[in-house]
């Protein structure tokens, strides 16, 4: 077992992305994720990579469009305002079907918003973004060893489905230190057979594109690409579930918030309240499983999110009308703290008539 | 007519272009696809194509070949340059692409003096679009978004990339051809296959500007076409090399 040591979660992500064998890194500066672009810009050189500080965001995906169509694993990191100047790129990349790791450190929006923690790309992140029909893999961690754990798994996510995986983390967790350990990992060596390296004697060429200038091929491409997004939502659904089985009423959180959402709930299940926590690290696949078996029994249901509510909308969409869906956000960069979100658990649950 | 008189390198694929009749794009794929066959480097040749006329070239080129989007070329050529240092990557991009959106990106891949190849198309105009003005449609030149013809006090001048980009220390050739007769083709000719040079042996940025006519969305014949660029482009856009390590030793 490797030994823990104390990290940053933004030099975390960085160092785990080395781990997993990235050897490319291209992004621009911007708050709260600098300590990765720094962090990379230190690191890579050590291990014979590519670090490149690219003149704009929409040059940075251009050139991980670049690299990942050349058969490297890649990686590039961004915040809020910077995230969005990428979405024409991550459009082309899901079209062209390149594997690679985009990482959002989200803040507070919208326009330049504030430079504090916020969750409010949730829609942008899992609902496209871009252009066209396409889905990002979205991993939302919770903890710095998460962070570490889930940028390793989002390398091969990326490579086993050839597509865009999006690290949704935030500013607080970015900015968190805490304990981490480095399992050893064997990176798999993924062939990719379609990559443009250079003909070295193919006698076919390889041609990285997202084009389709006929109708029928386009809409042949884009039912490809549903077919393989239904394999992903069929094999992909990550969460985790405390305490649901006999709760009366639901907690749904994500990343940081969901570890202040556990902190009222332990609160509330010391004062006898049957409260339980659905915590999506998929954000997208969205575990409506989970939440829809969970209104079975439940009264209730309360999604917090740093944000005027976005996921809380995939939430209804699992409920559905049968049970009350309620919603705490702040937004703009404030964080909700747990005596907050305790109120919100003691109001709705005097109203539903449990203790 | 005249590419058809010789034999088609192995760089170029056997098929027939969607180029309008007059179109200089052919011609120039052909030198390009010349210059990579005669260096010997079709192998390790990976082409970046551009959205505009051209975005099909990646067809054309018996080359591998990545589809950038609309002016971003530069930059995903740099993505692949720095993950294959040992493959000789090029860029083929039009005005539009290269001067107006993707602005931002040749200067600094230029900048940077990366290793690549930039073919830059110089039609005065968008083609693909359908004739709308181009950062290099003249003053007085009548597009379809400059219906009245290009107003010096409110578009400004046309941008001459390749003098902008020579003010820049990173690149080590940049040359202004055309492809018009015989002799500017020659000259045209050797100019890229200096800058595919540059590329193999790796040392740094070399950019080629080709004017290129448009007969299509300038309304006119290929004949008229090729003397429209005489009489007004040569006198704005003025041919010859604007950056070379030779020049400067
Ligand atoms: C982001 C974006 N904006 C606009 C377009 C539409 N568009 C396609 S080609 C083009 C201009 C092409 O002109 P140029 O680069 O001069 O090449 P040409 O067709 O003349 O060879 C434009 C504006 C696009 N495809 N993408
Ligand atoms: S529209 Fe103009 S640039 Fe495009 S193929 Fe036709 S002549 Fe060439």
């Amino acid at each position: 077992m490797a030994e823990k040591i104390l990290m940053k979660g933004n030099e975390a992500i960085g160092e785990a992305a080395v781990v997993a064998g990235c050897r490319h890194y291209f992004g621009y500066p911007i708050t709260p994720q600098s300590e990765l672009i720094e962090y990379m810009a230190k690191r890579l050189p050590q291990v014979d990579g590519v670090f490149l500080q690219a003149e704009s965001e929409v040059s940075a995906i251009n050139m991980v469009y670049g690299a990942a169509g050349a058969g490297a694993r890649v990686m590039t990191s961004s915040s809020s305002p910077g995230f969005s100047l990428k979405q024409e790129g991550i459009s082309y990349i899901a079209g062209a079907e390149l594997p690679c790791v985009l990482v959002n450190v989200q803040r507070g929006g919208p326009g330049l918003g504030s430079i504090q923690p916020g969750q409010a790309d949730y829609f942008q992140a899992t609902k496209g973004g871009g252009h066209g029909d396409y889905h990002n893999i979205v991993i939302a961690p919770n903890s710095v060893q998460e962070l570490v754990d889930m940028t390793i798994l989002s390398f091969d996510l990326a490579d086993q489905y050839r597509n865009p995986v999006v690290l949704l983390a935030d500013g607080a967790i970015g900015q968190m230190m805490e304990p981490v350990e480095f399992r050893e990992v064997t990176a798999k060596n993924i062939e990719k057979p379609w990559a443009s390296t250079g003909l070295h004697g193919r006698s076919e060429t390889n041609v990285i594109n997202s084009l389709f200038l006929k109708p029928d091929e386009c809409e042949k491409h884009n039912k490809h690409l549903q077919e393989k997004y239904a394999v992903i939502e069929k094999n992909e659904v990550r969460y985790e579930s405390i305490h649901v089985e006999d709760a009366d009423l639901v907690l749904v959180a994500y990343g940081i918030t969901s570890r202040i959402v556990f902190s009222a709930m332990e609160k509330a299940r010391k004062e006898g309240m049957k409260v339980g926590l659905i915590r999506p690290i998929s954000l997208w696949p969205f575990p409506y499983k989970p939440i829809e078996d969970a209104s079975a029994h439940a009264k209730a249901f309360l999604t917090v999110e740093m944000s005027a509510g976005q996921m809380v909308e995939d939430v209804r969409l699992a409920v559905g009308r049968t049970k009350p869906v309620y919603f705490y956000g702040r937004t703009g960069g404030m964080i909700p703290n747990s005596a907050e979100i305790y109120d919100q658990i003691v109001t709705i649950m005097q109203a539903k008539g449990g203790k | 007519m005249t590419e058809k008189l010789f034999a088609i390198p192995a760089t170029l694929k056997d098929i027939p272009t969607h180029y309008c009749p007059g179109c200089h794009h052919g011609i120039i794929h052909r030198l390009v696809a010349e210059a990579i066959q005669e260096l010997g480097v079709q192998d390790k040749a990976i082409g970046v194509a551009p959205v505009g006329c051209s975005v099909l070239c990646y067809d054309y080129f018996n080359i591998d070949m990545q589809e950038a989007a609309h002016g971003r070329a530069p930059a995903v050529a740099t993505g692949i340059k720095r993950v294959h240092p040992e493959a000789v990557v090029f860029t083929y991009q039009g005005d539009g692409d290269l001067a107006s959106i993707g602005c931002a990106e040749i200067v600094h891949a230029a900048a940077r003096s990366e290793k690549i190849t930039t073919i830059f198309v110089n039609n005065a105009i968008y083609g693909m679009t359908g004739g709308q003005m181009a950062p290099t449609s003249l003053v007085g030149q009548v597009t379809t978004t400059s219906p009245y013809g290009r107003k010096e006090d409110s578009c400004g001048k046309p941008i001459q990339m390749s003098e902008m980009l020579s003010t820049l220390h990173g690149p080590k050739f940049i040359a202004r051809v055309a492809v018009n007769n015989p002799a500017n083709m020659a000259k045209a000719k050797a100019a890229i296959k200096k800058a595919f040079e540059i590329n193999v042996k790796g040392e740094g940025f070399a950019l080629v500007e080709v004017l290129s006519t448009c007969p299509t969305n300038w309304g006119m014949s290929p004949v008229e076409a090729v003397s429209w660029l005489e009489k007004n482009m040569l006198p704005y856009f003025p041919l010859g090399i604007f950056k070379s390590e030779e020049v400067a030793k």
